[in-house]
């Protein structure tokens, strides 16, 4: 596979700040690769300077192999759709779609067939004449992404584009973006915030902070194991410990609660963070497993949210909550508040990182 | 509360009724009639459209319409022309900050009367006016050169004149346009060129078609400017107006004048909007 993007130590300030420190990344061709980040993280930056509408402070940016650097936004073999998806109000659907063509000088009637081809992808045939008012949010969503994904471009630019949407529809587009980059086969780069829509969609994600990429790998390693603290933070949900170096197995919490644990930052020498996924934590374990931390839980509140039920519980008499997930079996579903229950969880689930500014 | 309604009804509704009514509607009416009545062979006023007709037939009546009307159009285009420029710079360029500034700057000129301001440019332009004497004291040229009193001096004047009314529903028309617009026709391929007639343009159409609407109408109805910068021999119709009215005291005829004025100047107003394809309601929205 060859990449379609390579990015060499990219860097963009605004003054004193820096919003994108020396970011270096591989896209290979055809993949959904995602950039994922809290906000102002300078994912948006990053995304500008790929479009060409900022020029990076430094760093080197090929696609393609060519270098892109001077080269105009309209000259780049990429397409942004936008935050707001900025169709043009003043055209219909069709023209939307054709204006990209129609800059390129291609005739009339093969313009007119692309169109209408591209619009039955996005199962919007039969829209050209509809004005953009008459659309629903998903609607534009697509129109958008047909108006880029015409001309035929060697990378996609999303930035946010669900984010306008609501729960429902986003989780629709979600899947229908997804299959749509797997039927046309075009590099997708999508910036978002919502873990969820990073996990879903993507064959690779760039977890993004303060500027710099904390990690870039595949989402199931990424939730599996994450590199950073502030990855095992932001990607999944999961309970974070201030915590102390007991010795090389174990940590110990502030409510003197010892874990036994693994040490994913080598040079831990006294504080340190503990993430634990709430659904690591077992309910009612077999005793005398090897490797397994047990401990009592208080059951404090029931967060009842279907299949995504969760329980809020202090350890043994601690003052610190955890979320702990009930499995889907409803196995647990006569616990109540205020009821004590056994609990345990492997020392490999038990991730020990050095504290990030 | 039925009569309360009806009583906060009358207290705001009939001022304005009492205003259209007694002061545009009745005066209207009169002039319209006597636009209608003509002064037969033996001194009689009978009902008749020979005022109408006149306008017609004489062919320096409707050649100062003409001319009129023409000069209105170019003088229109003229403001767009300079007004464009300034609303885009204003709400896209500048920074946001200076926006109002800038706005205001604009503005101040017109908190001084229409006549103030056309004696302003008179004092500039005459024989023995600033420009003149500096031209003169810099070597450039030896004879005073005479700046007022021909139409491209006027056109200028009533350009002028005219801006603001151009440039303010522009700027709230641009000012609603998301600059994301912009970057996506940029994105999608289109030059800077490409981009302002196929994006600007278009989004402040309604902006730009009531500023063209109102300047037209102002400059097509204005007499002060064309009469003080364009001298005597500037033929505005408006001058017809007045001299049937005022000189020849034969108000029927003005009067018939002053309707055909309202009456072309709508029917312009229409052909450009259908032309441009826009809708007067949505242009004055």
């Amino acid at each position: 596979m060859n990449n379609v993007l390579e990015i060499k130590n990219l860097k963009k300030a605004f003054g004193d700040f820096k919003a994108v420190d020396g970011v270096s990344f591989n896209v290979e061709d055809g993949k959904f690769f995602s950039i994922l980040g809290p906000s102002g993280c300078g994912k948006t930056t990053l995304l500008r300077m790929i479009a060409g509408f900022l020029k990076p402070t430094s760093g080197n940016l090929l696609i393609n192999g060519k270098d892109m650097l001077g080269v105009s936004p309209n000259e780049r073999p990429v397409n942004l759709v936008f935050q707001n998806l900025a169709l043009f109000p003043m055209m219909d659907v069709g023209e939307n779609v054709a204006f990209g063509l129609k800059r390129k000088n291609i005739p009339k009637n093969e313009i007119k067939e692309r169109v209408s081809s591209m619009l039955q992808r996005v199962q919007l045939s039969g829209y050209e004449r509809k004005k953009i008012s008459q659309l629903s949010g998903g609607q534009k969503q697509r129109v958008a992404i047909a108006r880029s994904l015409v001309l035929e471009p060697a990378i996609l630019l999303l930035d946010e584009p669900l984010g306008a949407l609501d729960l429902k529809l986003r989780e629709q587009m979600k899947i229908e973006l997804k299959k749509l980059q797997n039927e046309i086969g075009t590099t997708f780069i999508y910036i978002t915030h919502d873990q969820s829509e990073a996990l879903v969609m993507s064959d690779r994600v760039a977890v993004m902070n303060a500027g710099q990429f904390e990690q870039i790998d595949t989402p199931v390693n990424l939730y599996a194991n994450p590199k950073t603290s502030f990855v095992a933070g932001f990607v999944g949900e999961t309970n974070k410990f201030e915590a102390k170096k007991e010795d090389n197995t174990s940590v110990s919490t502030k409510d003197n609660i010892s874990f036994k644990s693994i040490f994913i930052d080598k040079d831990i020498t006294d504080n340190c963070h503990l993430f634990v996924r709430p659904e690591a934590i077992a309910l009612m374990p077999k005793d005398d497993i090897e490797g397994m931390n047990y401990f009592n839980l208080k059951v404090k509140t029931i967060l009842f949210d279907g299949s995504n039920t969760k329980i809020l519980a202090t350890i043994n008499d601690g003052s610190r909550e955890i979320s702990v997930s009930l499995p889907q079996n409803r196995e647990f579903a006569h616990i109540k508040e205020g009821e004590i229950v056994k609990a345990a969880v492997h020392k490999n689930d038990c991730k020990c990182y050095k504290i990030q500014l | 509360m039925n009569r309360h309604i009806k009583l906060g009804f009358f207290i705001f509704f009939v001022p304005v009724i009492l205003w259209l009514f007694l002061l545009i509607v009745l005066p209207q009416i009169d002039l319209l009639l006597m636009s209608l009545k003509f002064e037969n062979d033996a001194g009689k006023m009978v009902w008749s459209f020979a005022n109408y007709s006149s306008f017609f037939t004489q062919k320096v009546y409707w050649l100062t319409f003409a001319r009129t009307a023409i000069y209105a159009i170019i003088v229109t285009f003229l403001t767009f022309v300079v007004t464009f420029p300034m609303a885009f710079y204003i709400t896209k360029v500048v920074n946001p900050k200076y926006k109002g500034f800038l706005t205001i700057l604009i503005l101040m000129p017109f908190w001084v009367s229409e006549l103030v301001r056309v004696y302003g440019w008179m004092i500039l332009l005459r024989e023995s006016g600033v420009i003149n004497y500096f031209l003169l004291k810099l070597g450039i040229t030896h004879q005073p050169i005479e700046m007022l009193y021909n139409d491209a001096s006027m056109i200028m004047g009533l350009v002028y004149t005219s801006m603001l009314f151009m440039l303010v529903p522009i700027l709230s028309s641009l000012d609603g346009m998301d600059d994301s617009y912009i970057e996506a026709a940029h994105d999608l391929g289109a030059s800077k060129f490409i981009i302002f007639m196929k994006i600007v343009i278009p989004y402040a159409a309604p902006g730009i078609v009531s500023g063209s609407i109102v300047v037209f109408m102002l400059t097509l109805g204005d007499y002060l400017t064309p009469n003080l910068m364009g001298g005597k021999n500037s033929l505005w119709f408006t001058e017809q107006i007045y001299n049937q009215f005022i000189e020849s005291f034969n108000w029927n005829q003005g009067a018939a004048f002053g309707f055909l004025l309202l009456l072309i100047s709508s029917l312009i107003i229409w052909i450009g909007l259908k032309i441009s394809k826009q809708n007067l309601a949505k242009a004055l929205s």
